[in-house]
């Protein structure tokens, strides 16, 4: 995420894209004298970022160092008692906890399912958006409709819709439909990566579509006049000029991915079979269900490091293709 | 070279078979909608019909919008009528009882507590996220990068992660069960996302600009509020949208926080209402439903500026 910003200061003179960055750095500045050292300087005091780094502070980074404490400590809520057990939660969450290693699998499951499935529609439905004629305008606004909905309100719908009883598969009963939709440890996995895709993919398709209009259109022309199809044109300039934006959704979808709890709670709880205990289920019931606090921060430890990884990983692999299709773009 | 050749041959062939009203709308839709004064065109550069887009693009509706007419219509229905006749198909006797039923349940009351929080964390999110930003851009000292490479790795932090830590802080500052238990917590999960969107835009404000300014003898605030909010307000709008969804339709925060129905927000009053109505599915949909106007109403109202609003700051 680092990255997004970052070429607008760095490649400036030699980016023909960047008029506004080149001229900026030519035109001479003859008022300021240059940066005046000590107290004398000229920025913005720290107090004006103070609100935001006391709030951020106190309700994020201290329970983030918390949760790690915790993670060491036996809190009994009930007795009120604390006390420092070294490992021996990780010992617990890591070995004889049986549950721990499949969460681990099925969020894995979850995060690829969930990706592989939004990020394609997301974007073939972003560039299908960002087209000229006007019915696309009016699918749309009716795209935008599962945004409105609380990730409560979805879940009570899909679990009515899934319902044997009175859902689809009651409705349409001549289709060969399942039926048990919600309680086949076989099925329920795809329902959830289907039904948090319905909530997410509409947001990322709005953020895909606004990336192709910024694309500008003298490169479609140009390339028109060389004799590029769709096809040539979609790969070749329109993949490239969104990397900014795959970068900033990617980032999104996958952190968010592993945050996926309300939807799962609510339609599932996590049966049957625990077939969607994914990591946060499972940190949340080890938790508030079963009360075992130290055993959950250890879970929500690990879903912390899951986090920092991606996003790093993500910004590494932003940083090295920036720099080679600039040089194309340019 | 062959296969591009190929694709062009084909493409037009497809579409006309499939859909063949649709170059003709692409003619009409291009002086309606085109981008930036380029309606004088005869045509976008490629006009054969995007195929894959367009089947995609029609699924995709029937998908979004078959949950959505399952529950409006499920909800105009009685108990005994779901159960006797087709669910997909709408009722002939629409009842209203499922509305009266859960507005009787204090749905007003419910509503208004998520007004309160949505609105105080966002204004809160916006005040906070813009100065930081300013200081972050600005500031010719050390600590300007250091706090934005601190913020964005605060992105990374799943906010389910430190859920424990935040139930004993706001049980130890004696907010748990307040609004305020709702209301500061998310606005500092809010944080990372809004600065990051917000210095994007920032950096972007030329530096004369500030310098004229400062030569004017302007001071911090001063710069602040006449250059610095009126240039990132796109910014501004993207954040608050996108903050006011997220806080409008959390749930574990409700779920953690608080307990009493004098506090419940829209969300955990519908999981409490499935507690409550049990088996009576219309009536469940029908709280749905309800918690879904409000936005709806504002979306109709506003839909320009909300989705303007939502991608302006995130395609940065």
């Amino acid at each position: 995420m680092t990255e997004t910003a970052a070429p607008r200061s760095t490649d400036a003179p030699e980016s023909p894209q960047g008029p506004k960055v080149a001229d900026e750095a030519k035109r001479p500045r003859p008022t300021t004298p240059p940066k005046k050292s000590g107290i004398h300087r000229q920025g913005p005091s720290f107090l004006m970022a103070v609100p935001a780094v006391a709030l951020f502070g106190l309700f994020a980074l201290v329970p983030l160092f918390g949760v790690i404490a915790i993670s060491f400590l036996d809190w009994q809520t009930v007795r009120g008692t604390v006390e420092w057990v070294g490992t021996s939660n990780w010992e617990t969450v890591l070995s004889d906890r049986s549950f721990t290693w499949r969460a681990l699998e099925l969020t894995v499951y979850f995060v690829v399912g969930s990706y592989l499935f939004q990020m394609p529609t997301a974007l073939l439905l972003g560039v299908f958006m960002a087209g000229a004629q006007k019915y696309r305008a009016l699918l749309s606004v009716l795209y935008f409709l599962p945004l409105l909905f609380s990730s409560v309100a979805v879940g009570l719908t899909f679990q009515s819709l899934f319902s044997p009883n009175y859902g689809i598969s009651a409705a349409l009963s001549w289709l060969p439909l399942p039926n048990d939709w919600l309680s086949n440890p076989n099925l329920v996995m795809f329902v959830m990566v289907f039904v948090v895709g319905w909530c997410f993919i509409p947001f990322h398709a709005l953020l895909y579509q606004a990336g192709v209009r910024q694309i500008p259109q003298t490169m479609y022309e140009a390339a028109t006049l060389d004799g590029a199809g769709r096809v040539r044109q979609f790969f070749s300039i329109t993949l490239p000029q969104l990397r900014y934006t795959f970068i900033t959704s990617s980032t999104l979808m996958l952190v968010g991915s592993l945050t996926y709890f309300d939807l799962i709670y609510v339609l599932t709880g996590g049966s049957p079979a625990n077939a969607v205990r994914i990591l946060p289920l499972d940190m949340y019931i080890e938790g508030f269900s079963s009360h075992n606090l130290g055993n959950a921060s250890v879970i929500a430890v690990i879903l912390v490091a899951i986090g920092l990884a991606l996003s790093l990983l993500l910004n590494v692999l932003s940083g090295s293709t920036k720099m080679q299709s600039d040089k194309a773009g340019a | 070279m062959t296969h591009t050749a190929s694709t062009e041959a084909k493409m037009p062939d497809a579409g006309q078979g499939l859909n063949p009203a649709e170059p003709e709308g692409g003619a009409q839709g291009t002086k309606a909608f085109g981008p930036k004064g380029r309606g004088t065109k005869p045509a976008r550069p490629y006009e054969s019909p995007n195929v894959l887009g367009g089947i995609l693009g029609w699924v995709w509706l029937g998908i979004i919008i078959l949950p959505i007419y399952f529950i409006v219509i499920t909800s105009f229905r009685s108990r005994q009528d779901l159960a006797a006749n087709n669910q997909l198909v709408p009722t002939a006797e629409p009842t209203l009882q499922n509305f009266v039923r859960v507005i009787e349940n204090d749905f007003f009351h419910f509503f208004l507590n998520s007004v309160i929080v949505t609105i105080s964390t966002v204004a809160v999110v916006l005040a906070v996220s813009v100065m930081a930003a300013y200081y972050i851009t600005r500031s010719t000292s050390w600590g300007g990068g250091r706090l934005f490479q601190m913020i964005l790795l605060g992105i990374a932090i799943p906010v389910q992660a430190t859920i424990i830590p935040v139930y004993y802080l706001i049980q130890y500052l004696g907010l748990y069960d307040t609004l305020w238990a709702l209301i500061l917590p998310q606005i500092a999960f809010a944080i990372p996302l809004s600065v990051l969107i917000i210095v994007n835009f920032v950096r972007d404000i030329p530096n004369e600009l500030f310098e004229s300014m400062r030569v004017d003898g302007a001071g911090e605030w001063k710069i602040l509020t006449s250059l610095v909010l009126p240039m990132s307000k796109p910014a501004l709008m993207t954040v608050g949208i996108y903050q006011a969804l997220q806080v409008w339709n959390g749930f574990l925060f409700p779920l953690v926080l608080t307990q009493s129905r004098d506090v419940r927000v829209l969300p955990l009053s519908l999981w409490e209402y499935q507690g409550q109505f049990g088996v009576d599915t219309p009536a469940t949909l029908a709280a749905v439903v309800l918690s879904a106007l409000p936005l709806l109403a504002a979306y109709i109202v506003g839909r320009r500026y909300i989705v303007a609003g939502l991608t302006a700051g995130f395609s940065k």
